[in-house]
């Protein structure tokens, strides 16, 4: 009885197994990736590689990719890390709009023909890795640091805590979540005309501290981006905000950076600071 | 051993290279209304550039007197001329509407309040406030394009 009991139940598992694989193969595919080829050391020009890769319903394009690099031709240059949206190494232009390979996945994408290319605005170093230097120096240009007089790190009876209210913390957190991948700054129009504009990322940082009420640079940074190709470049055409893969919004930090710049702005920061001191004395 | 500025050789006195240029200004298709704002920002206020220094040159020819100016003004009496016209009218009224809502929106009014972000990420920034100023531009331009040609052919 016990052996007959073992049969049916040993078919069963069989029969799901079955099934399961049975799924799992409808939900194979395979796709066609056209991947940008340029290596600039050896030839100036470029072309496009077409590869046939099997991809899966949860695939990414970066799985799609590594397939190619692992199994087709290993000399595809891909920048990467994480696989998780939190490096931001691995934007690139995806069937013509900048996004991280790592978080986008094939069956989001229409038709069968994936094409990556190198993110624009940012010079080829080989295949899909762009150079980001001067993204950087752009970005370490708006000094993306807490200035406070007040800090002193020699003295230790000087060193004081720097209380904040979460209303405070909201005014800055959601730029603070970049994480410098540069799909603003590729799909930004006026980035792609001046090469001295800072971009979104770079703007949007530079807010970010100047909304944060322990940074006491407001003027300084104001100074850096108010100039004929800083801040005033942007024409808001939103397209940063549009490929932010983590919600950061550059639009909206340039925008209101820009009414810091021509005092229409509510004036948040001297109000989070009032409010500090008020905290500080209860 | 090479140094790392050797490895910035595609960079280094070449930051044009793989830039957009015009062509990011010219492509409205890939981003949204925003993205197709900021191009007909562009295009009107260059056509009513090109109209403005037209504009200037018809009416100089006042001081070439009276038939100059009359024949200057037949140029407008045409089919060709009415479409022009209609045209100037819908550009400016588009780039009128447009600009006002960009005043606010360019000096941080009514894009709404940073806060934390939470997946599926929307931007505040794109918000249907600023849809809606798009869409409404788009509309006065047409009316004021239907308008005008309801004025400028009634005689025909």
């Amino acid at each position: 009885m016990t052996a007959l009991l073992n049969i049916k139940t040993r078919r069963k598992k069989l029969e799901r197994d079955e099934k399961k694989e049975s799924t799992l193969e409808s939900s194979r595919k395979v796709v066609h990736l056209r991947v940008y080829r340029k290596n600039p050391k050896q030839d100036k020009s470029s072309h496009f590689d077409k590869f046939e890769v099997p991809v899966q319903r949860w695939s990414t394009v970066l799985d799609a990719l590594l397939h190619a690099k692992g199994y087709l031709d290993k000399s595809i240059a891909i920048r990467y890390s994480c696989r998780m949206a939190s490096c931001g190494s691995c934007g690139m232009k995806i069937n013509g709009i900048p996004r991280l390979a790592c978080y986008t996945k094939v069956s989001e994408i229409d038709g069968n023909i994936i094409t990556c290319e190198p993110l624009p605005n940012f010079p080829v170093i080989r295949d899909l890795v762009g150079d980001f230097s001067d993204f950087f120096e752009h970005h370490s240009a708006m000094e993306p640091f807490i200035h406070n007089q007040n800090a002193d790190i020699v003295d230790e009876n000087r060193l004081t805590e720097f209380i904040q209210t979460p209303e405070d913390v909201e005014n800055y957190l959601q730029f603070s979540y970049c994480i410098k991948c540069g799909l603003c700054y590729s799909a930004c129009p006026s980035v792609g005309s001046d090469t001295r504009f800072p971009g979104p990322q770079a703007l949007a940082q530079a807010y970010r501290y100047v909304a944060d009420n322990r940074d006491d640079a407001t003027q300084s940074r104001l100074n850096i981006v108010d100039n004929k190709h800083g801040i005033w470049r942007c024409h808001f055409a939103g397209s940063c905000s549009v490929v932010c893969p983590k919600g950061v919004d550059p639009a909206l930090g340039i925008q209101l950076l820009r009414g810091h710049l021509v005092n229409f702005s509510k004036n948040d920061k001297k109000l989070a600071e009032s409010r500090t001191r008020n905290l500080g004395k209860t | 051993m090479k140094s790392s500025n050797e490895d910035r050789i595609y960079s280094d006195g070449n930051k044009r290279e793989n830039r957009e240029g015009l062509r990011a200004w010219l492509n409205p298709s890939r981003y949204g209304w925003e993205r197709i704002s900021y191009w007909l920002q562009r295009l009107t206020g260059v056509f009513l550039l090109i109209y403005f220094v037209g504009h200037v040159i018809e009416t100089s020819s006042l001081v070439d007197g009276k038939d100059a100016w009359n024949a200057m003004l037949e140029l407008t009496q045409t089919t060709w001329g009415h479409l022009f016209l209609i045209l100037v009218i819908g550009t400016s009224t588009f780039h009128s509407a447009n600009g006002i809502r960009l005043l606010f929106t360019e000096t941080g009014r009514g894009l709404g309040k940073p806060g934390r972000p939470d997946y599926p990420y929307s931007p505040v920034s794109l918000n249907y406030r600023q849809k809606s100023g798009i869409w409404i531009a788009l509309i006065l331009a047409a009316t004021a394009m239907l308008y005008g040609a309801s004025i400028l052919f009634a005689g025909e």
